[in-house]
């Protein structure tokens, strides 16, 4: 009987250590841009809700003058890119993570601010304008996905029609109160276009055919869109 | 669920990144053994050394093959060649009698009974104190049985020494692909060897002492891979298996991806069911290198790849489905619109990318090394990228179908690859 050549122990736990230590760096790179990412959401909600909270005052201040001015904001485009930044947050980052979970209730929050400042404007200033309140779940709703495509296809059509869109589950004491004034069940997907739920998936077709007013601001789209560069600036520079 | 995939994914990124670590470290600390012979060297001694080829179907290289042999750099009467037919139903018997001279090659026809039979006929015939093969589809280099036989008067405790396979002639993609996969595995061979783990000792040129035969047996069947098994036997009993890495054997490679499935099947089928019969060396110190890291790791890289496979193939069809459900929701007027807007946001930073990049790095760098040990150059070519992307998308199926026929018990024979072309 040969001999094998003596293991070489410490070798075996060298290369151990580093590969632990090769590892631990790849997930701290991870998790290092993954907080920066963060870091990068709480600013922009931080400035939406500056933003926001500017509108609603010029709102107040301007009780008495012209609608024009307050009349169109561009929170709706920076919320839409926040939205894709969360959305893609929980998928990369982690649908249970803390920091996200408390920055997509954060989102939550504004959207619903947003939501009753554009009433508020829409009602005084005799504005006919729709507002698509969107609930959905994330686990098991194949159909809340569908509808996902169909609202953002509606809303390319038309983009002045405003959607908010909640996550029905979660915990947030605003959602729970805005799902028991509109009388949202759990059957999902569910949208409140001006007041009224619609449970269950609405394609295209069906929304258009049931709101007829959408073409209005199609039409009101096309004509406002030369001066729409105006509005913009004057939104961004109140001053 | 998603969780769940990123624990085994850590899991098996972690030991591939170790086995690759783990060359590497054996490499720094070797690097300056790696012997480079001369271009002509001389022995103390000329031993009398016998190479057997097998061959069945092979009318087509056999010549070569034989001619390749007859150019070795080594005393005329110190070697013999003998080349058996193992029952073909060409014309490789017409050929190779031809060569027959009754003092330095001899031909022998026998009935079919598989490479290890056609082995253990020549073992029978042959006295000479070295024992060797050539599988009939490869050529030798003129100096590799000198550069082998080196590492024996060197070692005397040396009983077996693998030869570097290099890819012959490279026409396509895929055996552009190969070549980088035998340029790598010279690298890992080597440092296996200094590790005393080798685990194969492959059928084209491998060198053993005789008494390795007269001590431990002749070739076993092996489920056709008798060269693993020859090695995992000496590998139990403590013979010693050393790598040349400047004994270049210039082996054909299977052309189409059919060829290449069957031969893989063959070798990873093989594996799995020498492993199961050598079972008892598994995490075994007293077996050393191959029982603590060889075969431990051949296992894993195999769960590993297709591991891999069906994960990036479910994210593929998860893809897809979305896809499918976009367009039937709301048609393609979505699909065909590219509004992308550059945003680091949206770059992927999941560990999981990250620890796939070093892997990938590692994986280049042992390329490289092989590359200048194989070819003396270091420069990448695409072949890398044939090499990744061709080996990750069919390699997991000739390992599931080799798993599938190790649970069934299906063989896929020596034979099989070598039908008659006519």
């Amino acid at each position: 009987m040969h001999q094998h050549e003596p293991n070489d122990w410490k070798k075996y736990i060298i290369v151990l250590f580093i590969t632990a230590t090769i590892f631990i760096s790849g997930l701290w790179v991870s998790s290092y841009l993954s907080n920066k990412k963060i870091d990068q959401l709480k600013n922009i909600e931080s400035k939406i809700s500056l933003d926001l909270m500017s509108s609603e005052t010029q709102f107040s201040l301007l009780q008495e003058q012209s609608c024009r001015d307050v009349s169109n904001t561009i929170l709706s485009s920076e919320l839409n890119s926040l939205a894709d930044k969360i959305s893609y947050s929980e998928s990369n980052i982690g649908a249970d993570d803390t920091d996200v979970v408390s920055l997509k209730k954060y989102y939550s929050l504004l959207e619903i601010k947003d939501y009753l400042l554009m009433k508020k404007i829409s009602e005084r200033c005799g504005e006919k304008s729709i507002f698509i309140l969107y609930f959905y779940k994330n686990d098991n709703c194949s159909d809340c996905t569908k509808q996902g495509y169909v609202l953002t296809s509606l809303r390319e059509k038309y983009p002045d029609l405003r959607v908010y869109s909640f996550d029905y589950n979660l915990d947030l004491s605003a959602i729970k109160t805005m799902t028991s004034i509109y009388k949202v069940s759990d059957n999902l997907p569910a949208i409140v276009i001006n007041g009224k739920v619609y449970s269950g998936f609405k394609s295209l077709e069906d929304i258009e055919k049931t709101f007829p007013e959408l073409e209005s601001i199609k039409i009101k789209d096309e004509k406002s869109s030369n001066s729409k560069t105006n509005v913009t600036s004057n939104t961004k520079n109140p001053q | 669920m998603e969780s769940v995939y990123t624990y085994i994914f850590y899991v098996f990124s972690f030991i591939s990144v170790y086995v690759q670590i783990f060359f590497l470290m054996t490499f720094l600390e070797k690097r300056k053994h790696i012997v480079h012979n001369p271009e002509y060297l001389d022995l103390a001694f000329y031993p009398t050394v016998t190479i057997a080829v097998p061959c069945y179907n092979e009318e087509g290289t056999i010549e070569k093959t034989v001619k390749s042999l007859m150019a070795l750099d080594y005393p005329k009467d110190k070697i013999k060649l003998f080349l058996i037919d193992d029952g073909s139903r060409d014309n490789t018997w017409d050929i190779i009698k031809e060569f027959d001279d009754g003092s330095n090659i001899f031909a022998f026809k026998k009935e079919n009974g598989g490479k290890h039979t056609a082995l253990n006929f020549a073992l029978d015939r042959s006295t000479s104190e070295f024992f060797g093969c050539l599988d009939s589809d490869s050529l030798v280099h003129p100096q590799a049985l000198k550069r082998i036989l080196k590492y024996f008067e060197i070692d005397p405790r040396t009983m077996a020494v693998a030869p570097s396979i290099i890819v012959y002639n490279p026409k396509n993609i895929l055996q552009y692909a190969q070549n980088i996969e035998y340029d790598m595995s010279i690298y890992t061979k080597k440092m296996l060897g200094f590790m005393g783990g080798i685990h194969v000792t492959p059928g084209p040129f491998s060198i053993f002492r005789k008494k390795v035969f007269d001590d431990l047996g002749q070739y076993h069947k092996a489920h056709n891979t008798e060269d693993q098994e020859i090695a995992l036997r000496m590998q139990e009993h403590g013979y010693k298996i050393d790598h040349c890495p400047d004994a270049y054997v210039y082996t054909n490679t299977p052309e189409s991806v059919p060829k290449l499935y069957r031969q893989r099947l063959r070798w990873i089928y093989g594996f799995i069911k020498n492993l199961i019969d050598y079972r008892r060396l598994l995490f075994r110190k007293e077996y050393g290198t191959v029982a603590l890291f060889t075969l431990p790791s051949g296992l894993v890289s195999i769960v590993g790849v297709i591991f891999l496979f069906v994960n990036i193939t479910g994210n593929i069809i998860k893809f897809i489905y979305n896809k499918t459900i976009e367009i039937q929701t709301i048609g393609f007027s979505n699909i065909l619109k590219f509004n992308y807007k550059f945003d680091w946001f949206f770059l992927n930073t999941k560990a999981v990318l990250f620890l796939s990049i070093i892997l990938y790095i590692l994986v280049i760098v042992s390329v490289m090394i092989g590359r200048k040990m194989a070819e003396g150059k270091s420069r990448l070519s695409f072949s890398v990228f044939y090499f990744i992307i061709i080996y990750s998308v069919i390699a997991p199926f000739w390992m599931l179908r080799a798993i599938y026929n190790a649970i069934i018990s299906k063989e896929s024979s020596w034979t099989f690859e070598r039908r008659v072309t006519k």
